[in-house]
């Protein structure tokens, strides 16, 4: 009888596995990713420790520090909806993005650097908003992309703020009928291979704002960027090569 | 409502909603409500009747509206507030409005109070300001028969102490919003500006003329500031370190921070130790008076030449856009007055 007993509990015991395993293995095994924001100055890695520093040079000569970087990125492919994210070095908010339920495979890793013509919509983001990032209403509204802030010395061997602000294009020249080009640019990183959790990083080199293709001098062009039509398609070219994939693992 | 003790067992507090501006609520993330501190009618009450108590001062003669006197936008309108020995301190009382949209949660000029319940603390006990002693204040409410119902009727217990005092006062604070000023009508199509205020506003969004809109907001932001730190020229060295002094980073040297623009007619005088006394004197220093120190914010244009340079007639416009931040209503509402 006691038997019995032994025989019965160790069927129940084995049917109870077999249903968990069942169902455990239906599930297809899912990934995190954390995406990582970097900052470099060329082959230095920027922390807020280096922030206020005139310690790094420009192609074209100057010396310049980092006093505030932020700058906010869209349409990033390993999320199917719309999205948008805002990064913000200089308070070490948004430099982290994480992602679940991936399965394993590969995944194109590509994002809009900004908002496309069709995604910047003036006031229409209450976080941007909150955190005033919008663009003047006289320069066609939406948000910024990039607020890059700093110090330089200038050519009199002073020190001179500039502001690199990039925003959509807009050509001024007849106010009643302004002109707008997009100045936002695809990013693409190529495919990264998830099979586990992963963490990617995304590499940002300061120095490139000011390097390719156009030598950036900062004697002429340091501040009140954002109405300079031309100004803003320079830093959209250099910015074009400003992001690049780091580690993955 | 005189409660016995047994309905004290079971009273609850009646929930409170923010009576949120259709434009702050159309642009603006929700405001910040602590979830240990949420709002209710009894709480706000008796937040009110004790920022208009002069029991909490050691002396029992000011309030906190002494120096935040609601008809002058909560501020009193001196370069530096006398307290209960006659002593001043160094800084301008801030005015107080919007303050649950204080994203960041850093108060007073120098970002030093982490909260709103926090920063209530400290004027109370400062032996410049207030003066009072906690403890004292404590028992003195709690001999009060009519504050131990209300603290009861707010908070469930008639515990009175540091913690639930300020927790009052920081319900109230969060009720002060202004958001009816002349632009904000505008905004909302009921009125129309100048030519005057519009060319005003046009030289406050232009970031070749006044650029304040950088640190100061703009139509879609209707704070009006970002809130943030910034070293905006007033000196060339630094008496009082401002941020720096908090954060302990010499690159904070000489920041404070951005105060929002609205409700500036009422507020004078300006800086956070009130060396402007008139609006004029506040334009002429972002246009001409820029003084050069190494934390300068890039953001101020122009340092070599003193500032932006604006015109007379651009100075007289952005002195009229200014005025239309000036909320009559709030300054004037009975929901705030003693």
């Amino acid at each position: 009888m006691k038997k019995q007993h032994y025989l019965l509990l160790l069927m129940l015991f084995l049917v109870t596995r077999c249903s968990e395993e069942i169902e455990c293995c239906v599930q297809p095994e899912q990934a995190d990713v954390t995406l990582n924001f970097t900052h470099y100055w060329d082959g230095i890695k920027l922390s807020n420790q280096d922030l206020n520093q005139l310690k790094f040079t420009t192609k074209n000569g100057e010396n310049v520090s980092v006093e505030n970087l932020r700058y906010l990125i869209s349409e990033l492919s390993l999320i199917d909806s719309k999205n948008y994210h805002l990064i913000n070095f200089t308070e070490n908010t948004g430099t982290s993005i994480s992602l679940s339920g991936f399965t394993n495979g590969t995944y194109k890793l590509t994002f809009r650097f900004g908002f496309s013509d069709e995604d910047n919509t003036d006031g229409a983001y209450k976080d941007l908003n909150s955190v005033n990032f919008g663009v003047p209403g006289m320069l066609g509204g939406g948000y910024h992309y990039m607020q890059f802030d700093g110090k330089y010395i200038d050519n009199n061997n002073e020190e001179a703020g500039f502001n690199y602000h990039t925003i959509r294009a807009v050509d001024k020249t007849e106010p009643d009928n302004l002109k707008f080009e997009d100045t936002s640019f695809n990013v693409d990183l190529g495919t990264v291979i998830i099979t586990k959790n992963t963490d990617i990083e995304i590499k940002m080199n300061l120095a490139e704002w000011f390097k390719n293709p156009t030598t950036w001098d900062l004697n002429k062009l340091n501040t009140v960027l954002m109405p300079n039509f031309e100004a803003q398609q320079m830093m959209r070219d250099n910015g074009k090569t400003a992001f690049s994939l780091g580690t993955v693992n | 409502m005189h409660c016995t003790p047994k309905e004290d067992e079971i009273y609850i507090p009646v929930p409170y909603n923010l009576e949120i501006p259709i434009l702050f609520a159309d642009k603006l993330i929700p405001p910040i409500i602590p979830a240990n501190n949420l709002l209710t009618i009894e709480g706000i009450a008796l937040g009110k009747k004790l920022f208009f108590d002069p029991v909490l001062s050691g002396d029992e003669t000011q309030s906190c509206a002494s120096c935040h006197s609601p008809q002058k936008s909560f501020t009193d309108q001196q370069p530096f507030s006398i307290g209960v020995a006659g002593n001043s301190g160094n800084r301008n009382a801030m005015p107080l409005f919007n303050l649950a949209w204080n994203f960041d949660e850093r108060f007073a000029w120098d970002g030093k109070e982490f909260g709103l319940e926090r920063q209530a603390l400290e004027p109370v006990s400062n032996p410049i300001e207030m003066h009072g002693d906690w403890k004292k204040i404590g028992r003195k409410l709690a001999a009060s028969s009519s504050y131990k119902d209300l603290f009861l009727q707010a908070f469930g217990s008639s515990k009175i102490d540091s913690t639930s005092i300020t927790k009052a006062i920081a319900q109230f604070e969060r009720t002060l919003i202004s958001g009816n000023a002349k632009f904000d009508k505008y905004l909302r199509g009921e009125t129309s500006l100048t030519a005057e205020e519009q060319n005003g506003f046009n030289v406050f969004m232009d970031e070749s003329k006044g650029d304040c809109f950088h640190c100061h907001g703009s139509d879609n932001n209707p704070l009006w500031t970002d809130n943030k730190f910034h070293n905006n020229g007033l000196d060339n060295v630094f008496t009082d370190l401002g941020f720096g002094a908090v954060t302990g980073d010499p690159n904070d040297n000489g920041k404070f921070k951005s105060p929002s623009i609205r409700n500036l007619v009422f507020t004078a005088p300006y800086m956070h130790d009130g060396r402007f006394a008139s609006l004029e004197e506040v334009i002429d220093h972002y246009s001409e008076g820029l003084k050069k120190s190494p934390t300068i914010d890039p953001l101020m244009k122009r340092v070599n030449q003193g500032g932006v340079q604006l015109s007379v007639v651009e100075k007289t416009n952005l002195k009229a856009f200014l005025q239309t931040l000036s909320d009559y209503d709030f300054v004037r509402n009975p929901a705030f007055q003693k």
